[in-house]
């Protein structure tokens, strides 16, 4: 079967986080994971979403986005609101994740067309430092929105938990600043790993069609892009608003899986978090996405044994490896130990090989 | 009377945002990166200054002398060890490793020094002014903050105007590989420049730490960024617009603050900042670049 490369590329992605939910539900039945670990599970799928979605924006539309916490914010504060506004109609817990993983992702996308209007009119440093101010923007705004529910319905007020007027029996869901408190955690591993399926198509699918070569075409020259006659903008706010929806998917999948969830914690420090391992794997490189995010998120796991140490254990990983991958002479350097270390292998190789069809001519 | 005092409240927070916004001006226009890691070098001064008046009881005007020296080491040992390896290397991984410095200076901040916030006690030795029957309170730290905003403005103005190592600086900024090919050494340019940001950061530290009295490791991070707002308010790389940006900034915060509403302050600074950018997108005092096909 001959398969175009970008496919089979893909098909790789696709079976290695197959394969990788295999190895961890065959561990995890073993009981071979530790509670920790356990819990991190979770988290891992949603940042592996989280750095697919910016990915699309960083390394397909070319733009650098430092604002990717709002929509994972805004996508997890609304997958609490539906998941628990729907827990007296909807008994099964598994349908209500679903609805609000999707009122997520609507609602951020609908946030990601709106913020995309003014930001995707902007270039460089300064569409960075805009999506910067959005994303602290909502996050601001949202430490003062208080949503409750009682047997009227939603009720919504941005002074204080009073001012909803709940009726008898009704609940506040969100508390301004105390975030989104009671939630039942109903995420679990089995959702999060579909969900990195269909973000991974969305975005093959995507990057493999004529949507996606448009864009990739803005990012490589926008002029010229734009007289062969595509729609800059068009495709840009495409880009822009799956990946606002994608965060907010991870977002809503995020937040159930705590039973309480704060405002702040969506702050440009997670930005940039997501940042990070978007950059680590490579820009524009899913596949390196998902292995850095999965990797990054166990990392301070597995450096408790340094417990004191292990934040500053991280910075030092996080600077020595962009040296390693960008600088010339260290990469020179890693490639000359790395070439000593299988030279003997590769004569072995080499020998064998010699050997073999030595004895194939005799013959 | 109320008014005029959160006027001066907001000139003196702006200034001192100012002051940071400088130093990322400066390290932006010639290394042309985004130095996440300038707000921790603010703590790092606050730090230093408190440290040397409580523990060793230096007067305070030599523990400002001590955090200046302490951040321009640091600064210039940050740029050649971590900057400097990527010279040349796509802005996002220079981007991410300034990220790593600044989780490296905080949690090793934290470390030393532990987590929990420290009472920053005043290195201006001074009481405050009363005016018009103690309704205008003008306190000396914004007399001292708003004083040394300016002389570093004119000081900063004239280096890079007159002095060899100015020119060198704009050259630079200007056109790296040009500046190179006239002899100019842009190695220790950029590494005059990280110098100097980071001397700005340790006075603007301790500027800040004086006026809101608390000291954490993560003390730096939001006037960092807020700074950095403010530099691109008033067009990156331009050192007026810098101190406009940040004063400009310092206003609109405090009197969000007493106007509208404490907890959205922070939203209503980014949102002008949104705006005018959307108007004006090269900032207040940038400079327009015409796009060349």
């Amino acid at each position: 079967m001959k398969l175009k490369k970008t496919t089979k590329q893909s098909f790789i992605t696709i079976l290695m986080v197959v394969v990788l939910y295999i190895a961890i539900s065959v561990a995890k039945s073993g009981g071979l994971l530790t509670y920790s670990l356990k819990g991190q599970l979770v988290p891992i799928c949603a940042y592996i979403i989280l750095a697919l979605s910016l990915n699309l924006t960083v390394g397909i539309l070319g733009e650098l986005s430092l604002g990717h916490a709002g929509f994972m914010s805004i996508g997890a504060f609304t997958g609490a609101v539906v998941s628990m506004s729907l827990t007296g109609e909807i008994a099964s817990s598994l349908a209500r994740l679903v609805i609000a993983i999707v009122c997520g992702a609507i609602l951020a996308g609908i946030f990601g067309f709106i913020i995309g209007l003014p930001v995707l009119r902007l270039k460089g440093d300064y569409l960075a430092i805009v999506t910067l101010a959005f994303g602290e923007i909502i996050k601001t705004i949202i430490n003062c929105v208080y949503i409750g529910k009682d047997s009227n319905g939603l009720r919504f007020s941005l002074e204080n938990a009073e001012a909803l007027g709940l009726a008898e029996g009704g609940k506040a869901i969100i508390k301004g600043p105390m975030g989104a408190v009671n939630i039942s955690p109903i995420s679990t591993f089995t959702v999060g790993f579909v969900l990195i399926l269909i973000t991974l198509a969305i975005i093959f699918t995507l990057v493999d069609s004529r949507a996606g070569r448009a864009i990739m075409a803005i990012r490589d020259n926008r002029i010229a892009a734009e007289s062969v006659g595509i729609p800059i903008t068009k495709y840009k706010m495409m880009a822009f608003v799956i990946s606002a929806a994608l965060a907010g998917a991870g977002g809503a999948l995020y937040a159930l899986n705590y039973s309480t969830i704060v405002p702040t914690q969506f702050n440009y420090n997670t930005s940039i978090l997501i940042l990070v391992y978007v950059v680590l794997g490579g820009i524009g490189n899913m596949r390196g996405s998902v292995i850095s995010a999965t990797i990054l998120v166990l990392l301070p796991e597995l450096l408790r044994a340094v417990e004191k140490y292990r934040m500053l254990v991280y910075a030092v990983v996080l600077i020595v490896v962009m040296i390693i991958t960008n600088n010339k002479k260290a990469k020179l350097f890693i490639a000359n130990i790395f070439a000593k270390i299988t030279s003997p292998i590769r004569k072995r190789i080499k020998m064998k090989h010699a050997h073999e069809t030595d004895e194939k001519e005799e013959a | 009377m109320t008014f005029l005092n959160h006027l001066i409240n907001g000139i003196s927070l702006g200034s001192v945002y100012a002051i940071i916004a400088l130093g990322y001006t400066m390290v932006y226009g010639i290394a042309k990166m985004l130095n996440f890691a300038h707000g921790d070098v603010i703590m790092v001064g606050g730090f230093v200054s408190f440290l040397t008046v409580s523990s060793a009881g230096v007067p305070a005007i030599v523990s400002v002398l001590i955090s200046m020296a302490v951040c321009t080491v640091l600064g210039v040992l940050i740029e050649r060890l971590a900057y400097k390896p990527l010279r040349g290397a796509p802005s996002l991984a220079v981007l991410i490793t300034a990220i790593g410095v600044s989780y490296f200076l905080q949690n090793a901040a934290q470390l030393l020094w532990g987590s929990d916030s420290k009472v920053f006690t005043s290195v201006v030795p001074f009481n405050s002014i009363s005016l018009a029957g103690g309704k205008l309170v003008i306190t000396p730290e914004s007399i001292v903050t708003v004083s040394a905003c300016i002389v570093i403005m004119v000081a900063l103005t004239l280096f890079t105007a007159k002095t060899k190592m100015g020119k060198a600086m704009r050259a630079v900024s200007e056109d790296k590989g040009a500046a190179q090919l006239m002899g100019i050494n842009v190695n220790s340019t950029i590494s005059v420049t990280f110098a100097i940001g980071s001397a700005l950061a340790a006075i603007a530290g301790i500027l800040l730490c004086s006026a809101y009295p608390t000291l954490s490791p993560t003390t730096g991070s939001m006037p960092g960024i807020k700074a950095f707002t403010a530099a691109v308010f008033g067009g990156i790389g331009s050192i007026p617009g810098a101190m406009l940006g940040g004063i400009l900034l310092g206003i609109i915060e405090i009197f969000s603050k007493a106007y509208i509403s404490t907890e959205l302050s922070d939203a209503i600074v980014f949102a002008v900042l949104i705006l005018v950018l959307l108007v004006k997108p090269e900032g207040l005092l940038g400079r327009h670049v015409r796009e060349k096909v």
